[in-house]
């Protein structure tokens, strides 16, 4: 790089280092989205053309893969389904297609339920329990205040499965095995460390002179929390909290050991999806695509929060 | 925009915080605030005004609760929490480490083992063989996600028209669920069907079914190091990315007017510049690593045998599945204490590096 030919500046690339650069990250990204493209066109396919060699890029979509993730079927004779009435939806019409009849609902819909309560119930307590104790932490002298902060954290270090297992005693002793409850209040110890960390680092931003400017005017040290802190806080609360929800919304581990029918997430039961005579790929597919939906709602919100969230706070843009 | 960096996170507290401005102290000493800042406001002096004409009782009264009494009131829920479901089962597990409690056998008779437990964990050869699986899981992922992650941080720092948008597709996969990428993956990897096994075959020529990614000894290892690094790359890539965005301009520009070379440059300013931020994501990643569970489970399950068992799973078994709770008990500690004490010596170093 001379830098007689730079325009700006000595230390702006030139276009064909630009053009490089742009053309070997434009090819990781594409490659690197392949497998997320592949389960989204599976989900598409028919149980046929799911297993079909060579793989098939091109296909006729149909909904059957969306249509058995939500359906339990039974296998009748082609006379009965000709005795049925007209179907119903369209659901209805690929099943009988097949020589079956829909038989009930299946579990995916309760579980994707219980994802959503327990994501939103431990994101909840978890941001409202941590703005307190960040703003403890920020602006108080805390006796032992590093050795606190520094415990919070240690206490996500443990390796899941070794937390896992006196939860699980514990948890059968107070009753709260396979509960929403259980899980709530486990999901939001699991994350009350990244909230007080990351709000720590929020509340450190905004200037203590505005609250104290508000309690000249009479406020008292509550009541400047509330109307002049807060409001200032949103944007580092609400990255807080999709922080968390999409920890509680991924999280496997606990999930699967601590629960088993009514409060079973949906990451334990996805992988358990299987349909006649082996995986029913496409469903498996169309479970997966509903659920990482969301996620990649999340992280393009969040895009410009992630380098801090994910390093709790210690790298800050 | 300059990325600031801190190392608080890990370790001992490597910074004290900053000494107390007036804030934490009462509603009355305010005035000591602007006699320390030079650069009192009028809304300060109005404070000092307000203050020094204003009786404490009455500050007092203005503050309702007293702020240590709001300190106290906003950090103990937590602290509770945190003790309750946490710490108490951290030291039930301890306890238990000395017993031979079985949790599918709540009312035998607990007996106390003393050692015994970590004895037999320490010289059990199953549980080696997972510690050195885990280990090589470790090294190979941290490896190849540091030398992809840097490079790919390296050419978006080159800034191309569109950087922005490509960074943040990037970084799609390490938001996902791992159990769910786990379990699509193994649908990937299908020794006749999958897309991965089509790829390598339509690319190097051998026939796809001729080899089995989660099936094979000599492969498994590796189709789980090739997921995880799919997975995590974009998360050393953007720490990285950090690290290259914190190196200000005017040090490429004085090695420019020294006539350095772009390949000095990048060795004597770009690598030891961003290595304290590279040594933050491999800091993470192993720790992350080292305790992997999801992923690993969903993909081959520790199989074909157990060649792919790493040690959260060598403990599910143990614990889950052979009830021996007491022993694993023992293994989950040891595990703790082992990544306890691996990331307070790493971040040393890393603070080492970073006062260079």
């Amino acid at each position: 790089m001379s830098s007689a030919t730079s325009a700006h500046s000595v230390v702006e690339p030139s276009a064909r280092t630009k053009r490089i650069a742009g053309i070997i990250v434009v090819l990781y990204a594409v490659i690197t989205m392949v497998p997320l493209a592949w389960i989204f066109m599976t989900s598409f396919k028919s149980p046929p053309d799911s297993i079909s060699y060579p793989p098939k890029v091109v296909f006729t979509p149909t909904l059957e893969g969306y249509c058995n993730l939500f359906t339990t079927r039974t296998r009748q004779t082609p006379e009965y389904i000709q005795s049925l009435g007209p179907p119903q939806s369209i659901c209805d019409e690929i099943t009988r297609g097949r020589n079956m009849v829909i038989a009930g609902p299946s579990n995916y819909w309760p579980r994707f339920t219980n994802s959503m309560v327990i994501a939103f119930g431990s994101t909840f307590l978890a941001v409202f329990l941590g703005t307190l104790a960040a703003y403890g932490f920020s602006r108080f002298r805390v006796p032992l205040a590093d050795d606190l902060l520094f415990f919070i954290l240690s206490t996500r270090m443990m390796p899941p499965i070794a937390v896992a297992i006196p939860i699980y005693l514990m948890y059968r002793e107070l009753g709260l095995s396979d509960t929403a409850l259980g899980m709530i209040l486990l999901y939001t110890a699991v994350n009350i460390s990244l909230a007080v960390w990351l709000l720590k680092g929020f509340i450190d931003e905004i200037p203590r002179e505005y609250e104290e400017a508000a309690m000249i005017d009479g406020y008292t040290r509550l009541q400047a929390f509330r109307k002049v802190v807060l409001p200032q806080a949103t944007t580092g609360i609400a990255a807080t909290a999709i922080f968390c929800l999409i920890f509680a919304w991924n999280e496997y581990a606990f999930a699967v050991l601590l629960t088993s029918g009514s409060a079973q997430t949906a990451p334990p039961f996805i992988p358990t999806i299987i349909g006649e005579g082996g995986m029913d790929w496409p469903a498996v597919a169309a479970g997966t695509t509903i659920f990482l939906v969301p996620i990649l709602v999340f992280t393009i919100l969040l895009r410009n929060q992630l380098l801090r969230g994910i390093t709790f706070g210690a790298v800050r843009k | 925009m300059k990325e600031s960096f801190d190392f608080l996170p890990v370790g001992r507290p490597a910074r004290k915080r900053p000494g107390g401005p007036a804030a934490e102290r009462r509603f009355a000493n305010l005035k000591v605030k602007s006699v320390i800042n030079s650069d009192t406001t009028i809304l300060e002096k109005s404070a000092k005004h307000a203050v020094t004409s204003t009786p404490v009782s009455l500050a007092r009264r203005i503050g309702g609760l007293s702020d240590r009494a709001i300190a106290w009131l906003f950090i103990t829920p937590t602290i509770a929490l945190l003790l309750a479901i946490n710490i108490f089962p951290l030291i039930w597990a301890i306890r238990l480490s000395f017993t031979n409690y079985r949790a599918n056998r709540p009312n035998a008779v607990l007996e106390n083992v003393g050692l015994q437990n970590y004895h037999r964990v320490l010289t059990d050869s199953d549980i080696w063989i997972a510690m050195q699986t885990t280990a090589h899981f470790v090294f190979w992922t941290i490896l190849l996600q540091t030398l992809i992650g840097f490079s790919l941080a390296y050419l978006i720092d080159r800034k191309f028209r569109g950087h922005a948008f490509w960074t943040t597709v990037i970084l799609i996969p390490m938001m996902l669920s791992p159990a769910v990428v786990g379990n699509f993956w193994r649908f990937l990897y299908q020794p006749q069907i999958g897309l991965f096994n089509y790829i390598v075959s339509y690319v190097t020529g051998v026939p796809p079914s001729s080899f089995e990614m989660l099936g094979s000894v000599s492969l498994a290892p590796w189709s789980i190091i090739i997921v995880d690094t799919w997975m995590w790359t974009p998360y050393v890539m953007l720490i990285c990315l950090a690290g290259l965005r914190s190196i200000p301009d005017y040090i490429y520009e004085a090695a420019e007017v020294d006539r350095a070379s772009a390949w000095r440059q990048f060795w004597s300013i770009t690598i030891p510049m961003a290595l304290p931020f590279i040594m933050l994501a491999v800091l993470f990643r192993g720790i992350e690593n080292f305790k992997m569970f999801d992923m690993v489970m969903l993909l081959t399950g520790g199989g074909p045998g157990s060649t792919t068992e790493v040690a959260s799973i060598t403990l599910k078994r143990e614990a889950f599945e052979s009830w021996r709770t007491g022993r694993a008990s023992a293994f989950a500690i040891i595990l703790f204490v082992a990544v306890f004490g691996l990331a307070n010596v790493y971040v040393k170093a890393l603070n080492k590096v970073k006062q260079r």
